[in-house]
């Protein structure tokens, strides 16, 4: 049981074709350097794109199936879909968009004190830091009661220090939840915190081999001090 | 001034109402011959206000159908009543109405709407909730611009409504017809008055604009 998924799509450079499923309660992390195809599966299973044939499955309910034409939209998957950024809505506060499509309103306050940002519900996106918007833009999300979580790079606009809080949070607040979570993420750290499944995706593909040929560029020491290569991983760590 | 002040609010209120769904089609969804219709819309806009105006009365004369249609409808005349000249006026500000608002349409970031599908809108109530809310600077502007053209508007309203008083005689009308007669003292009495009234709408919108 779980999110099953197999899509093949024809994109601008290379043709997308990838199938794997997520089963519920597991964190699923796609991923792969940027503009390998990542963001259009997440947007193919939220309904906002069509792919070009495949299936798309969630237990026993079919969201798209090439051979029956047959296509859900977004409205109708409910799920939760965090983008990378400023996709909260600006007219609103930080309660009015956590609740914005909450099925339980009593939820809310509970999620932004999870969050640590209850002090900020009467606050607009705008008065707030970037970390605070991202948290609130989870509780959105999981207010909502969604069958899936797609979460699309959610932290790659926030600093190193923040980022880990987040992680960490996010990975406590699985704990509680049952649902299958599908991470998309370039940064091999994050990738490696979250993951229970992880699948690496290059030019529209399943290709393994990728996270060996990052991590053989960082053992291939000599050339270049570790921390000079890659500054943000000594610091994290 | 009353006949004018009746008729710029109507046809603020009319046309916002017109208006939105109008330019969220524009700004939003693409079908054939889109850029036609966009013209179309235009149209009021390039056209001498007299030849609107002549097109106006042609069509809305009492032997054609929509001159029918509005009489068997209230049993009242189209032409040279403030039904008339309130229609008259609506079509000559169209575009006034639908540009900012098309602009303020395609200002909005595309995912905020995706963001509202999937959490469940339909895009009705996407445009009511998301939308609307975010787009009033450009619903605030179409406001102004219709009431003060439609405050303003001469040529297409003599041709179809004519000078009756308290119907359609409207300032703009009544001050040419007082210069006319050489009647230089109520003209003045009446230019004058639009000063105050265009002024404290301004001020209005404004202080709408900072809340």
């Amino acid at each position: 049981m779980g999110l099953d998924v197999r899509v093949k799509k024809r994109l601008k450079h290379f043709d997308l074709d990838i199938s794997f499923s997520c089963p519920d309660g597991k964190i699923f992390v796609l991923i792969g350097p940027s503009g390998g195809g990542k963001t259009t599966i997440i947007r193919m299973i939220a309904g906002l794109e069509r792919p070009d044939e495949g299936l798309i499955r969630y237990q026993d309910e079919t969201w798209y199936d090439f051979s029956l034409k047959l296509c859900l939209t977004p409205q109708k998957r409910r799920l939760g879909y965090v983008f990378q950024e400023y996709t909260l809505f600006p007219h609103l506060t930080l309660y009015g968009n956590a609740a914005f499509a909450a099925v339980e309103k009593k939820q809310v306050n509970a999620l932004l004190d999870f969050f640590g940002i209850a002090h900020l519900r009467d606050s607009k996106p705008h008065m707030v830091s970037g970390g605070e918007r991202q948290r609130c833009a989870i509780c959105q999300a999981v207010a909502r009661q969604p069958r899936v979580l797609l979460l699309d790079e959610p932290f790659s606009a926030l600093d190193v220090v923040t980022r880990r809080a987040l992680r960490e949070e996010l990975k406590s607040l699985q704990g509680i939840r049952s649902i299958p979570i599908i991470y998309v993420t370039h940064d091999i750290n994050e990738a490696l915190y979250l993951a229970d499944e992880m699948l690496t995706i290059v030019e529209g593909k399943v290709d393994m081999e990728w996270m060996e040929r990052m991590a053989a560029r960082k053992d291939a020491a000599g050339k270049l001090p570790k921390v000079a290569r890659e500054p943000r991983l000594t610091l994290v760590y | 001034m009353w006949v004018s002040l009746k008729l710029a609010v109507v046809t603020t209120v009319a046309l916002i109402v017109l208006a939105a769904p109008t330019a969220y089609l524009l700004a939003y969804t693409r079908f054939p011959g889109k850029t036609f219709v966009e013209a179309l819309v235009n149209l009021p806009l390039a056209l001498p206000p007299t030849v609107l105006g002549f097109y106006l009365l042609m069509v809305m004369g009492p032997k054609r159908p929509i001159g029918q249609g509005w009489e068997w409808l209230t049993g009242d005349a189209l032409l040279f009543t403030f039904a008339g000249i309130a229609a008259a006026a609506v079509i000559y500000s169209i575009p006034f109405a639908v540009q900012p608002m098309k602009a303020a349409f395609q200002k909005i970031d595309r995912r905020l709407i995706e963001s509202a599908y999937v959490l469940g809108l339909s895009p009705f109530k996407a445009f009511i909730r998301v939308i609307l809310p975010n787009s009033l600077s450009g619903i605030t502007a179409s406001a102004i611009l219709v009431f003060l053209h439609s405050l303003g508007a001469f040529g297409v309203l003599l041709m179809v409504g004519g000078s009756i008083p308290g119907e359609t005689r409207v300032a703009s009308i009544a001050i040419y017809e007082a210069v006319e007669s050489m009647n230089y003292r109520d003209a003045g009495i009446m230019s004058l008055s639009f000063i105050p009234v265009c002024y404290l709408f301004l001020l209005l919108i404004n202080r709408l604009n900072r809340d």
